[in-house]
């Protein structure tokens, strides 16, 4: 899913997050839609059906592709040897200690950034909020410009300067000659830092229009009867803007479900810091073994959309109402 | 107001499509019909492969023009990017620098032009002799020599002198390691998870008499895999010794060339096994100021080390080696540009303008050559008896089996390490475990 899309997707509405919204919705839709209404949804399908099309073209196809493919056993570079063998090709792959290794490292990169970067990401949406009107603009540029930057890009940043003949960290810190890359924690540490650094301004802009949902008159009621600022904060700003945070940290956990970049330029893997993406990439790419690179990569899809379906199970996230749609 | 600003906008947004679509228009081609165009794939260096490009279209009068397309700078995103155009049958495809140990793998899927029978011997004809071996697949040629690698081992001489070692003669890597040990230095290679490993292991495993596959040219199936033996303990062993003695460096499992290089150049620096490229960088390191005169005066190299006393030792081999694509529709022309490129006096000139020396055995005995690289003799002598890695057409799958078992080279077991490595391989290509 595309970032910025959802970014819009989640511009404070002009609705507040009225929570009886939902509600009225349906009582309208039982009485049947009016003939504006109806127009109204047709233009809809005349406007978004194009790109539905494409999009359909240009993502069901691969996964179907993937799926098929992931039941032979194929070669690019041997192409005639290429044979059928049902499911096989999974059973290898959970088999595989790899397999288990990779989740669980992409599963602890997922829950530690996602973690940290809400909580970075609330302070920093609650101090764009509460800036001067004035330097509003400039605070929002200036945290957004880590998220401007291309994730190969920032990757080989952080490499530099954590890298023990050209980094700058070693010396600023006066750690001597650490090997940031040569071990596990410090490596998977290191990976996880870029990828917090990257994208945090990304989830506090999502919290920070959650926290325009909130409304005003509830703020104001509640300084009148003497709340302080933490319980206006537990009680009034977060509950309101619950939406927001768990559409938040789901568009962040798929994201971060499908780290690639960071781990591939920065260790390509070693220290067994290998994640799914990557291992998806080892099998496709690199070793050209179709079938079994597209087995991983229909895994790797299938716990995507389980974790989707979790978080909109388990949480309730009415992506609808966090767009501020009534 | 309003539909004025949004009529200038449409127009605006119109005008810029357009623009677009001209561009792109432009793009699509030249228009002019002129020779036939040979694109040549090339691993990025100073410039040396453009202007041999320039030198044969020159000399071509017309008859084709090689343009360069630069790919990837590690071998392995090089091999990627031509695989994925040569899969889809990219007519496009001329001509190629490939790394030798892919050789095989093109040769097998049906990707290399066949080499034309007269031309067969005009390009293997005094080339030295592990460049040849590595044009050759299944008993034929399938590409051609272009300019070949091999590593050193460079060794400051005020250590070597300081550690009493002799390096005139043969040595092994526990002499090395000892005289490291003894003179508190290093000694730089590369361990990083990347191909540059697998390059020290087979090695190593080559400079004890042994092979990781002993008939690679055979069927997956039928391979016989000689690692678990005691060529296998032994390299083991020289990796394991690098990394518990400390020699190794503070880096040794993320260091790869340049790594390795700066390593050796630094204060600590004292013996390196290593491509002959660390020269030029080196003096041109003093060119630029950022190196002391006095380290490039310091630098000694000599033959590979070998592994044990009762071996030969067996130097890497590298270089790289240009192959015409299956699906151009000149193959004739880019296999007469092959030749062009290949020849002594061409491969002469590239080795003096970028440090990659050649296939040809004569350019060592170029005055203006042994000028500039003093070592040129023992390059030569090295590449005589250089050992090309498994030529296999799975051997991207054996290279990244051997890099992940042996990674990181401090957790290598001499006991164990060789048995895993070759349980891993085997069940990789059998399709049994993931890589």
């Amino acid at each position: 899913m595309s970032e910025a899309s959802t970014a819009t997707a989640t511009r404070p509405g002009r609705h507040a997050a009225v929570p009886s919204g939902g509600d009225r919705g349906r009582d309208r839709r039982r009485g049947g839609p009016s003939d504006r209404a109806r127009a109204e949804r047709r233009l809809g399908w005349y406007l978004a059906g194009p790109a539905f099309v494409i999009l359909l073209a240009v993502t069901l196809y691969p996964i179907l592709q993937a799926v098929f493919y992931s039941l032979f056993s194929y070669r690019l570079t041997n192409p005639d040897a290429r044979e059928f063998v049902g499911l096989s090709n999974y059973g290898v792959i959970l088999t595989d200690p790899l397999w288990w290794r990779a989740f669980a490292v992409t599963a602890f990169i997922t829950v530690v950034t996602v973690v940290v970067e809400l909580v970075i990401g609330f302070a920093l949406a609650l101090v764009m909020h509460r800036a001067l009107s004035l330097l509003r603009p400039i605070i929002r540029t200036v945290i957004l410009i880590p998220y401007a930057i291309i994730t190969v890009v920032s990757a080989f940043a952080w490499q530099y300067a954590f890298s023990i003949d050209s980094g700058f960290v070693n010396r600023w810190l006066r750690l001597g000659e650490v090997d940031w890359f040569g071990d596990f924690w410090t490596a998977i540490t290191v990976i996880m830092l870029s990828e917090i650094w990257k994208t945090t301004p990304f989830i506090s802009l999502l919290l920070l229009a959650g926290l325009a949902q909130v409304p005003e008159d509830l703020q104001e009621a509640a300084r009148v009867d003497g709340a302080t600022w933490w319980e206006r904060l537990r009680r009034v700003t977060i509950p309101n803007m619950k939406a927001a945070i768990l559409v938040a940290v789901l568009f962040r956990a798929l994201d971060a479900f499908r780290i690639f970049d960071n781990v591939f330029v920065m260790t390509g893997g070693s220290q067994d810091t290998s994640t799914l993406s990557l291992l998806a990439y080892n099998q496709t790419i690199t070793r050209v073994e179709i079938g079994l690179g597209s087995a991983v990569s229909v895994l790797l899809f299938l716990s995507v959309v389980a974790i989707a379906f979790l978080f909109i199970r388990l949480f309730n996230v009415d992506l609808a109402r966090a767009r501020g749609e009534a | 107001m309003a539909g004025g600003g949004r009529r200038t906008r449409t127009a605006a947004v119109a005008g810029m499509a357009a623009g677009a679509l001209a561009a792109l228009a432009a793009c699509g081609g030249d228009g002019e019909a002129g020779p036939p165009v040979l694109t040549w794939y090339i691993n990025p260096d100073n410039g040396g492969q453009a202007e041999l490009a320039q030198v044969c279209t020159d000399e071509a009068e017309g008859r084709y023009r090689i343009a360069t397309a630069l790919l990837p700078s590690d071998a392995d995103a090089q091999r990627e990017q031509l695989i994925r155009r040569l899969a889809a049958e990219d007519g496009s495809v001329a001509l190629m620098s490939i790394d030798p140990i892919f050789v095989p793998e093109f040769a097998e899927a049906g990707f290399l032009a066949p080499v034309p029978d007269d031309l067969r011997e005009e390009v293997t004809e005094g080339v030295v002799e592990s460049a040849v071996q590595a044009a050759t697949y299944q008993d034929e040629i399938v590409s051609v020599p272009f300019w070949a690698n091999t590593q050193l081992l460079w060794y400051r001489q005020s250590v070597a002198e300081e550690a009493g070692v002799d390096l005139e003669s043969a040595v092994t890597w526990e002499q090395v390691i000892e005289a490291a040990e003894q003179t508190d230095s290093t000694v730089a290679v590369q361990a990083r998870r990347y191909e540059g490993y697998a390059v020290l292991i087979q090695a190593l495993v080559a400079g004890a008499g042994g092979a990781v596959i002993e008939n690679p040219d055979d069927e997956a199936e039928n391979l016989e895999y000689g690692l678990d033996s005691d060529a296998g303990r032994a390299a083991s062993e020289v990796i394991a010794s690098l990394a518990s003695s400390g020699v190794g460096g503070p880096a040794l499992s993320s260091s790869d060339e340049t790594a390795a290089l700066s390593l050796f150049q630094g204060d600590r620096g004292g013996f390196m096994v290593n491509w002959p490229f660390v020269w030029r960088s080196s003096v041109d390191a003093v060119d630029a100021g950022s190196l002391d005169q006095a380290v490039v005066d310091d630098i000694g190299w000599a033959v590979y080390p070998a592994t044990t006393d009762d071996a030969e030792p067996a130097p890497p081999f590298g270089g790289i080696q240009l192959g015409v694509g299956a699906f151009t529709p000149d193959a004739d022309l880019a296999y007469e540009a092959a030749a062009c490129l290949s020849r002594p006096e061409n491969q002469r000139d590239y080795f003096l303008s970028s440090g990659n020396p050649a296939a040809a055995a004569e350019v060592y005995d170029d005055p203006e050559v042994q000028e500039q690289y003093p070592m040129a003799e023992t390059i030569r002598d090295s590449l005589e008896q250089a050992v090309p890695r498994v030529q296999t057409p799975y051997y991207g799958d054996v290279s990244t089996a051997l890099q992940r078992t042996f990674s990181p080279p401090e957790d290598v077991e001499p006991g164990s390490t060789p048995g895993r490595a070759t349980d891993l391989i085997r069940d990789v290509l059998a399709g049994e475990a993931l890589l």
